[in-house]
């Protein structure tokens, strides 16, 4: 599904972010992505959304090698990987029912065909109440859950989360993390990024992505 | 494929979600059956002050661009007028000349004017009407009787049969040496060539000022999108096409440009009206003649209210066109 191999990152004339990444995310898989804060989770994440190239190595995505991608290609690779943000990228002037079906909308689809979905989706993370709302209203917490309603709405075959417990209280952690379990059982693979090493507890066998000094750790 | 359907083909997922959040909320299920009433909003951000500048902008440029094609087709119109009431008419003007008797050169020529095809109606002017012809010139109260005062014959055309200038010219001077015939076609030209120069200058303004306009709109095009980056990046992440983000922009700058061109088109309306209507309190109250002799009457016509609407309607499309090339060029250069 994501193949790295050999990839290291720099920003501009900066350090080595990352360094000789070779890892693997398989299909129906499910992985925490961790290290300190610093670390290069966002970067990695980065890199497999395509919004960054690697100064070196290669990635491949859904079996298509990322450096050789036309726009129009990107674009079909992004449709089938959904991310939730760190700092969520709502759209401040989108209520929150139309910022989550945004990635439909984009599609062209008509609006008739995908509203009973968008509701039952919002009802499902607890923001029925807040569909009509603005994000600028919205608490911590209810953000998040857009952000995350927002990538799932196109039930993607891989679910990037960045941090997506970092603003929320413990409990509404838990229910998170249940839910992106539930998504993984489902079919779609996920990666959380995540410096919460009592969340990653609460789901002792899933494999760790570790990063620390630019270079990846695994344990399966 | 509904959301529900599938993740429940997926075994019973849905369910399993909505347990996962179940305690969050618990009035989740109840909110599934609310209408979302809200028609779609754009997805650029609004931006009021900028889209008011803008629109601002595109009024002056559309009233601009419409009184110029409306000037242009007064212009025209009035210059079609006096050339063909001018060509519609002769004159004959016999002068003066040592040896010959004046009267009889008259009417050797009334009579020649009237034989010929094409002529509608003769009448030559008395020595006392020549007189008051140069009148204005020369003064009331003197005496002209001295004077060698040329005469003048008015040749009124006959619509639709043309009449032989040359062969009229030829007789005249067989007959009646004095008397020269005066088709006014130097004139007519000079008219015609003056009308069009000032067409022509008009076009040059019109297309000066649409030039100013998609200049104008470019910039502000450029500005929404430094503006709306952020928002650009979110729709690329969420599988927005560039050409999806393009129209969204497209549709932006239509409406703006399609409510500048309305305003201004609407005001070009109302300035022409008030022009008409000045123009005929004018005339009723002081040397309106003159007045009228030179614009006509100002009123411009279906043909001025047409193309400006046309204009208004021009704007927006071009509006539109050009605020999505530039994004287009934007969004290649991004990534
Ligand atoms: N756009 C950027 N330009 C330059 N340096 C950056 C940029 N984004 C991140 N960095 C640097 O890259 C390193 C990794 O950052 P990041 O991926 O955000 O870490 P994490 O998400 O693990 O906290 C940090 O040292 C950060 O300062
Ligand atoms: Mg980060």
């Amino acid at each position: 599904m994501v193949r790295f191999n050999n990839v290291g990152l720099r920003y501009g004339m900066g350090p080595e972010v990352l360094r000789d990444l070779t890892f693997s995310i398989e299909p129906q898989s499910f992985q925490f992505l961790t290290g300190p804060s610093g670390a290069g989770k966002t970067t990695l994440l980065r890199l497999i959304l395509l919004s960054l190239q690697p100064t070196r190595g290669f990635i491949r995505l859904f079996g298509k090698d990322a450096a050789t991608l036309e726009k129009d290609e990107i674009t079909a690779l992004r449709r089938r990987i959904g991310v939730v943000f760190q700092d969520f990228r709502l759209l401040d002037h989108l209520t929150t029912y139309e910022n989550v079906a945004l990635p439909l909308r984009v599609q062209g689809r008509d609006e008739a065909s995908y509203r009973a979905e968008v509701i039952e989706l919002l009802g499902w993370v607890g923001l029925g109440e807040r569909m009509h709302a603005l994000p600028s209203v919205l608490s911590g917490g209810e953000k998040q859950r857009a952000a995350i309603a927002r990538a799932l709405i196109v039930r993607p075959e891989l679910l990037l989360a960045d941090e997506p417990t970092g603003n929320v209280d413990p409990s509404l952690a838990r229910r998170l993390l249940r839910l992106f379990l539930e998504l993984h059982r489902s079919g779609t693979s996920v990666v959380i990024a995540t410096h919460d090493l009592g969340l990653m507890d609460q789901f002792d066998g899933a494999r760790r992505l570790v990063l620390g000094d630019g270079r990846l750790h695994i344990y399966d | 494929m509904a959301l529900a359907g599938s993740y429940s083909a997926m075994g019973g997922c849905t369910f399993m979600i909505k347990r996962a959040m179940a305690d969050s909320d618990p009035n989740a299920v109840s909110e599934q059956h609310r209408v979302i009433p809200r028609r779609e909003v754009p997805l650029v951000p609004p931006d009021a002050i900028a889209s008011r500048a803008l629109v601002t902008v595109i009024a002056i440029m559309t009233f601009l661009a419409s009184l110029t094609a409306g000037a242009a087709i007064m212009v025209n119109g009035v210059s079609r007028d006096w050339r063909q009431d001018v060509s519609r008419e002769m004159t004959i003007q016999v002068k003066p000349t040592a040896g010959r008797n004046i009267d009889q050169d008259l009417r050797k020529a009334e009579e020649l004017a009237r034989e010929t095809t094409g002529v509608a109606e003769v009448r030559s002017f008395s020595k006392a009407e020549s007189e008051k012809l140069l009148e204005p010139w020369l003064g009331a109260g003197l005496e002209l009787g001295e004077l060698p005062v040329p005469r003048m014959i008015v040749l009124r055309l006959s619509v639709d049969t043309p009449l032989d200038a040359a062969q009229l010219r030829a007789s005249l001077a067989r007959l009646a040496p004095g008397a020269i015939l005066d088709d006014h076609k130097l004139w007519i030209e000079r008219l015609g060539t003056m009308s069009q120069t000032m067409v022509l200058v008009a076009v040059v303004i019109f297309f000066l000022v649409l030039i100013a306009m998609a200049l104008a709109v470019a910039f502000a095009t450029r500005g929404a999108m430094a503006g709306s980056r952020e928002v650009i990046n979110v729709l690329h992440f969420v599988g927005a096409r560039d050409s999806y983000i393009a129209r969204q922009f497209q549709r932006h700058f239509l409406l703006l440009g399609l409510r500048g061109g309305v305003i201004g088109a609407l005001a070009a309306v109302g300035a022409f009206i008030l022009a008409s209507l000045l123009s005929t309190r004018w005339m009723a109250n002081f040397g309106g003649d003159q007045l009228e002799a030179l614009f006509g009457t100002f009123s411009l016509g279906a043909a001025g209210y047409v193309s400006t609407a046309v204009i208004a309607v021009a704007v927006a499309v071009l509006t539109g066109l050009t605020s999505r090339s530039v994004v287009f060029r934007h969004l290649q250069g991004l990534e």
